[in-house]
């Protein structure tokens, strides 16, 4: 085809140009899907990874008085090591009796600020919007819609273990 | 020489063809002070900018190091401490300026035809920068701006269906760690001012395709019809070149504006830094930045079954609200004097504001935990009974909420003369059962304590008679 047949034959280049602006906006998605997917995939992948959960070492048994609520703070099951202090997730552990434990989120149930004991009134308050939380995790008052959550605890050779769990999310239902 | 070059560059680049005509375009005349705010929000991003990319040659954006940079920055760094103040009272002025033009152009309805589409870019480029300004927060990165970012997966969290993933995305994990500030960081950095440049740029494009509007006057009606000629017509009579003639008024204001930065970031400097955000230090009360108080307000009022459908609705029901304002009217009436009910939605909406914010900052939404110990003037008794029921009523919490002639917290309703109102069996009812905001007290207070605690508040009358409950606590 030679290179200008307007005159001779309208209606082919017509269909010369159709093609071609299908060809540019074809070619141009498929640059576009190529050079976005891989980058998509690899910021939504931690949506969908299910990290395992694991147990962390807290401290000795008798480090623990009988009825005593105290913070403790533990490495999270994904430890990344430019996280910093961000990798430590922090609980309210309880030991309840010779070998029971309770452990408690810091998070409160309402929009997740960091609940505080406090031990003479024996009530967890949060500084936010004012979620009060009795001694077994039951809501006293405020907002809180739903009792603090908790995490498994555990005792071995001597040690307080306790597993590691994704930040309680009100709504979460996947937990 | 200089001239020479001049030419050169104005030749090749052709400024004086293609960007002075810009330029110069014609404005109305009556385009005085009250045009100046939309040039003053651009100017502020300007200053974000610059003082933005400053700051990212130092700062880490990286979970273990970003306090500490922050703290190099704001104390050690060469006019760290300037740089991060700017940065942080241009994004107050910012958002400030923003929200003033837009009230601007709301109330002389500039975004009647054909400026639809102005005010539409407008509105999604505030919302972007309303993110900015939250991203930004965050990116402080000590206690309040750690748990700044679990309140936001909070609320993300209570979308339906997806907010579990939302949150998640947010946080870059399961918990808050190492993804999560990387990835405030590269929204706050990239994508939002991304958006913002695209989103100005639109706008600006769109003030050059249809001029800038006149000010309303009563009699002159937006008549789609006819409106593009009239402005035209009225232009070629009455107009002004923007440049000089309009802009030093934008020049001037915008100048002290800049003023006004620099000279808060020198006197009062950035915000402070609060403790590093360790999670075993959670003695920490997350507030946000003031221009966000109104929220933290209707937040903690808010009934819980509304919460939801508020922390959701209010956004996204704003920002569509405002997003098509000049599809549900874009003709007829611009003067605010004709337009009541208009002027009636900016004096209810800047009250509430106003009345909220203040409301957010000086009540306490929650206990108060650093309250001292009832003084004996407040006590006002002898009695060891009395004493100790005092010394009772701090310890188990309830002067957190309670307020004790000036003593204590406000969450709840002040017991300075509660021994008016209620009696010995009332009170022990109310501790004991808590009510609607109070948490019950009945498995934490010994039979004993409830007495003493009772005794003393049954002192706390009108009448305040130096020993008044010495006889009453037996
Ligand atoms: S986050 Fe605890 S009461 Fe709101």
């Amino acid at each position: 085809m030679s290179d200008s047949p307007e005159a001779k034959c309208p209606s082919s280049d017509e269909d010369r140009r159709g093609f071609l602006t299908k060809l540019c906006l074809g070619l141009s998605a498929l640059i576009g899907a190529v050079i976005t997917l891989p980058g998509v995939g690899f910021v939504l992948a931690p949506v969908f990874a299910r990290p395992k959960q694991v147990w962390r070492k807290l401290g000795k048994l008798d480090q623990y008085e009988i009825g005593k609520t105290v913070s403790v703070e533990f490495k999270d099951a994904v430890d990344q090591p430019w996280a910093g202090v961000t990798t430590l997730s922090g609980a309210w552990l309880r030991r309840v009796s010779e070998n029971e434990f309770i452990a408690f989120s810091i998070n409160c149930r309402h929009l997740g600020c960091p609940v505080n004991w406090v031990a003479d009134a024996s009530l967890f308050m949060c500084p936010c919007h004012g979620g009060v939380y009795y001694e077994d995790g039951e809501v006293a008052a405020g907002p809180p819609p739903e009792p603090l959550a908790r995490y498994q605890v555990r005792v071995t050779d001597g040690f307080v273990e306790i597993e590691t769990a994704a930040v309680p999310l009100t709504t979460n239902d996947r937990v | 020489m200089l001239g020479k070059i001049w030419n050169w560059i104005d030749d090749r680049s052709g400024f004086s063809d293609v960007v002075m005509p810009m330029l110069e375009h014609v404005v109305p005349r009556d385009a005085r002070w009250w045009y100046v705010f939309g040039s003053a929000t651009l100017c502020a991003f300007i200053v974000q900018v610059l003082t933005g990319i400053a700051l990212a040659m130092v700062y880490v954006p990286g979970g273990d190091a970003a306090y500490e940079s922050l703290v190099y920055i704001t104390h050690d760094a060469t006019l760290g401490y300037l740089v991060r103040g700017m940065h942080y009272y241009g994004a107050t002025a910012m958002v400030v300026l923003a929200v003033v033009h837009m009230t601007q152009v709301f109330l002389h309805a500039s975004y009647k035809y054909p400026r639809e589409m102005n005010w539409m870019s407008g509105v999604v480029v505030l919302f972007v920068v309303l993110g900015m300004a939250f991203t930004g927060q965050l990116l402080r990165w000590d206690a309040n701006g750690v748990w700044s970012v679990m309140v936001a997966a909070e609320m993300a969290a209570r979308v339906p269906f997806i907010g579990a993933y939302i949150s998640q995305f947010l946080l870059g994990g399961e918990t808050v760690g190492g993804s999560t500030l990387s990835r405030f960081f590269a929204i706050h950095v990239f994508i939002l001012p991304g958006l913002i440049f695209a989103g100005v740029g639109l706008h600006l494009w769109l003030i050059l395709r249809h001029g800038i509007s006149e000010m309303p006057k009563a009699d002159q009606p937006v008549v789609p019809e006819t409106y593009k000629e009239d402005y035209e017509a009225r232009l070629e009579k009455t107009g002004v070149p923007f440049w000089p003639i309009a802009a030093w008024r934008d020049v001037v204001f915008s100048t002290l504006m800049v003023a006004v930065i620099m000279g808060c970031a020198i006197f009062a400097g950035p915000p402070t830094l609060g403790p590093a955000p360790d999670p075993a230090n959670i003695h920490t009360n997350p507030m946000p930045d003031w221009y966000f108080w109104w929220y933290f307000a209707v937040l903690s009022m808010l009934p819980p079954e509304l919460e939801t459908y508020i922390i959701l609705g209010m956004p996204v029901l704003g920002a569509i609200g405002l997003f098509i304002v000049p599809l549900l009217s874009n003709r007829g009436n611009r003067a605010p004097s004709k337009r009541p009910w208009a002027l009636a939605t900016v004096i209810v909406g800047a009250t509430a504001f106003v009345v909220l914010t203040i409301y957010g900052y000086r009540k306490p939404w929650s206990p108060d935990f650093d309250v001292k110990p009832l003084p004996p003037e407040v006590v006002r008794s002898k009695d060891p009974g009395i004493q100790h029921g005092a010394v009772l009523v701090r310890e188990k919490g309830c002067l957190y909420c309670h307020d004790v002639d000036g003593f204590g917290g406000h969450r709840g309703p002040e017991l300075s003369v509660i021994g008016d109102r209620l009696d010995r069996g009332e009170l022990v009812i109310r501790i004991n059962n808590g009510g609607y905001n109070m948490p019950s007290f009945a498995s934490s207070l010994t039979a004993e304590e409830l007495r003493l605690i009772v005794d003393f508040l049954l002192t706390r009358t009108d009448h305040p008679d130096t020993d008044a409950g010495e006889d009453k606590s037996d």
